[in-house]
């Protein structure tokens, strides 16, 4: 079966007059319908210019894509006119964003802000529309007689609820989903990933979570990708990533997190920093950070290798298989 | 025990239109020299209130603290600056905390100036090289500029400039909370390194449960400006017996797929501690709240040794921790 989404080989650039930002760098990902894949990676991985670019929303200029293509329901979005794209975004494939505060309208009533998207994409009356959005309040646990309300008059974990009805409005068969619950306290995050994936299970959409938390990946994901410095260094299901971790890079990611469950003297952090962005290292991108990257990390850069089915890796220490760097 | 710093019902209240806002409540605790006090909670529980209090940046309504052995409750201006060479504060986001104006070298160099501690210039650069070195930054970045470093980097400037005085006491504030991961657990090896070479005494303010449950030897759970709980971190992450500490303990995302647990969701959100009615300020969330509860506020009781905990139903609901515990694991 083809897959909803289809990342081909997709290169992102920032041209800005302090040099070439490499922000995404060949990343090739699949999105079935009704999945949910974890996108995560640390700040400047590249991971919001991915979501930005499957929608079109980069900014142009400095952004632009150089490469690749991106495949939607099996057609190239990147082919799209803008009136038709305009079409496809809050209708087949919408987005949350980090900041409920800031992605709403702070003088519309939050039942409008629903309806306008509802009416955007379906020939209906406005009343319909209204009558719809209120329907979309109650599903996101909102009493519907708040609708009336302003977004000031909201905390902020309710302020994420009306910005995942109206992502949700349409039902779409996309869901981008960047950093829904970081700026909440982990109480409200729990209330906000349990709707999330509730209803998930009721209008079946494909979400791409994106994440720097692993914590949060765990309890909502079926499939990750780890993102580094616009590339994708490993993917795979839940178990190959937690359970299998290959790449340095995650392996590092899981034992900088201080664990809940044992007590350790001092954490196993990653040395250094991440690159810049616009002065990319030679080789594999992860090498200067790397506790065990060779002359031969320093100017090869790593293919894709695929260890099990399903679970790809891009480092020079499982080319040639697993076996051969698990002896080592 | 070594008492460095006492706390006894220590109390802000904030006049706002509409009433007075209850940010501190009655906080009491005492903390050993050499040790870390962690303080958890969500927003606007008062946290960052306290620590503010702590190193006079606000002044207590009401209450106490005890410093080294003295009153510093109300103290004059004078008194108030001696102080600062005892007890410093990291703050939670280095770029609005570091002027940006100043470079690595004079930032550093600031509270050793204002306390003329070296008298003459080569002095100066000698020690602060010596605290970059110590605090991890190399010398080529002396002169930058805090908009050309990265959040890490910028965060051990902070840290330097807190230890600058050779203080006893630091309060950190979310020091950790701007960065990432990868670099969060370098700047929290760096505090405990510092602390155990130094004897450091850290109050530690985050609600990172992950971070304080690393980072502590005991921890304070406050909720809407009170104190709910307060336990050795080991003991506290055992049995949590507050049903809000169990609610929050449940409610974070646990990065291991074998980690299958009962969630309790809590409902509803934190109101602020405006005008408040009587009875516990967590009944209206709290799933096992009882008519006792919505009355009569519950007083913090010492229900194990070093285990306080303020809630009436805390140890009928002894028996649902010890069932928490068990799935935890």
């Amino acid at each position: 079966m083809e897959p909803l989404l289809e990342l081909k080989d997709l290169s992102v650039k920032y041209f800005t007059s302090d040099g070439t930002v490499e922000a995404v760098n060949g990343i090739s990902l699949q999105v079935d319908r009704g999945e949910t894949l974890g996108l995560v990676g640390e700040t400047g991985a590249g991971k919001t210019t991915a979501a930005l670019s499957i929608l079109r929303l980069l900014p142009d200029p400095p952004g632009k894509i150089v490469g690749g293509d991106i495949r939607f329901q099996g057609e190239s979005l990147l082919e799209k006119t803008e009136k038709e794209m305009r079409a496809i975004r809050g209708g087949q494939i919408s987005m949350i964003f980090q900041d409920p505060m800031t992605a709403l309208n702070p003088v519309i009533r939050v039942g409008e802000q629903i309806a306008e998207v509802i009416l955007l994409h379906d020939k209906i009356s406005k009343a319909e529309a209204e009558r719809r959005a209120l329907e979309m309040l109650e599903l996101v646990g909102i009493p519907a007689e708040r609708g009336s309300e302003y977004p000031h008059q909201f905390s902020g974990g309710m302020k994420q609820r009306v910005v995942i009805a109206i992502a949700l409005a349409c039902s779409p068969a996309l869901l981008l989903a960047d950093e829904p619950t970081t700026a909440l306290d982990v109480t409200i995050q729990a209330q906000v990933l349990e709707l999330i994936n509730q209803l998930q299970e009721k209008l079946h959409t494909a979400t791409i979570l994106i994440t720097h938390d692993l914590g949060v990946v765990a309890e909502t994901c079926s499939k990750v990708a780890v993102m580094y410095a616009g590339e994708i260094m490993e993917s795979g299901s839940l178990a190959d990533l937690f359970d299998r971790a290959a790449h340095p890079y995650t392996v590092g990611l899981f034992q900088s997190i201080p664990s809940l469950e044992e007590d350790v003297d001092l954490l196993r952090p990653i040395p250094g920093l991440m690159p810049d962005p616009t002065a990319l290292p030679q080789g594999c991108k992860f090498h200067p950070r790397c506790p065990y990257a060779d002359e031969r990390c320093r100017t090869v850069q790593p293919p894709v290798e695929e260890l099990s089915p399903g679970h790809l890796v891009k480092c020079l220490r499982f080319c040639g298989g697993a076996e051969q760097a698990q002896e080592e | 025990m070594n008492a460095i710093l006492e706390v006894r019902n220590l109390k802000k209240n904030f006049d706002i239109p509409g009433g007075t806002l209850h940010a501190v409540d009655q906080i009491s605790f005492t903390l050993a020299k050499g040790k870390t006090l962690g303080v958890v909670g969500e927003s606007g529980c008062g946290k960052s209130t306290l620590g503010r209090i702590l190193v006079g940046l606000l002044d207590a309504t009401d209450g106490q603290i005890i410093f080294q052995g003295r009153d510093i409750t109300r103290v004059k201006k004078a008194q108030r600056k001696a102080l600062r060479r005892e007890m410093q504060m990291i703050f939670q986001d280095p770029l609005s905390s570091l002027d940006p104006r100043l470079c690595t070298m004079e930032l550093i160099a600031e509270p050793l100036e204002i306390f003329k501690v070296c008298p003459t210039r080569a002095e100066l650069e000698q020690r602060v090289r010596e605290l970059m070195d110590m605090v991890g930054i190399s010398e080529h970045m002396m002169y930058a500029y805090p908009h050309e470093l990265d959040g890490g980097r910028r965060q051990r400037i902070g840290i330097a400039r807190a230890l600058a005085l050779d203080p006893a006491f630091l309060v950190c504030d979310e020091p950790v909370s701007a960065l990432d991961v990868s670099i969060q657990a370098q700047v929290l090896n760096l505090l405990r390194e510092l602390q155990r070479a130094r004897g450091l005494t850290y109050l530690f303010i985050t609600h990172d449960l992950s971070v304080v449950k690393h980072i502590s030897d005991d921890i304070l759970v406050m909720y809407m400006g009170q104190m709910v709980e307060e336990a050795s971190s080991k003991e506290l992450f055992r049995t949590p017996m507050h049903p809000y500490t169990q609610g929050l303990l449940s409610a974070i995302p646990v990065p291991n797929i074998h980690h299958k647990r009962r969630r309790v969701i809590m409902e509803g959100e934190i109101t602020s501690p405006v005008n408040l009615k009587p009875g516990c300020r967590f009944a209206a969330r709290c799933p096992h709240a009882c008519n006792r509860c919505r009355q009569e506020q519950p007083a913090l009781l010492e229900l194990e040794p070093g285990h306080f905990v303020a809630c009436h139903l805390a140890l009928e609901l002894r028996g649902d921790a010890a069932a928490y515990e068990n799935t935890a694991q």
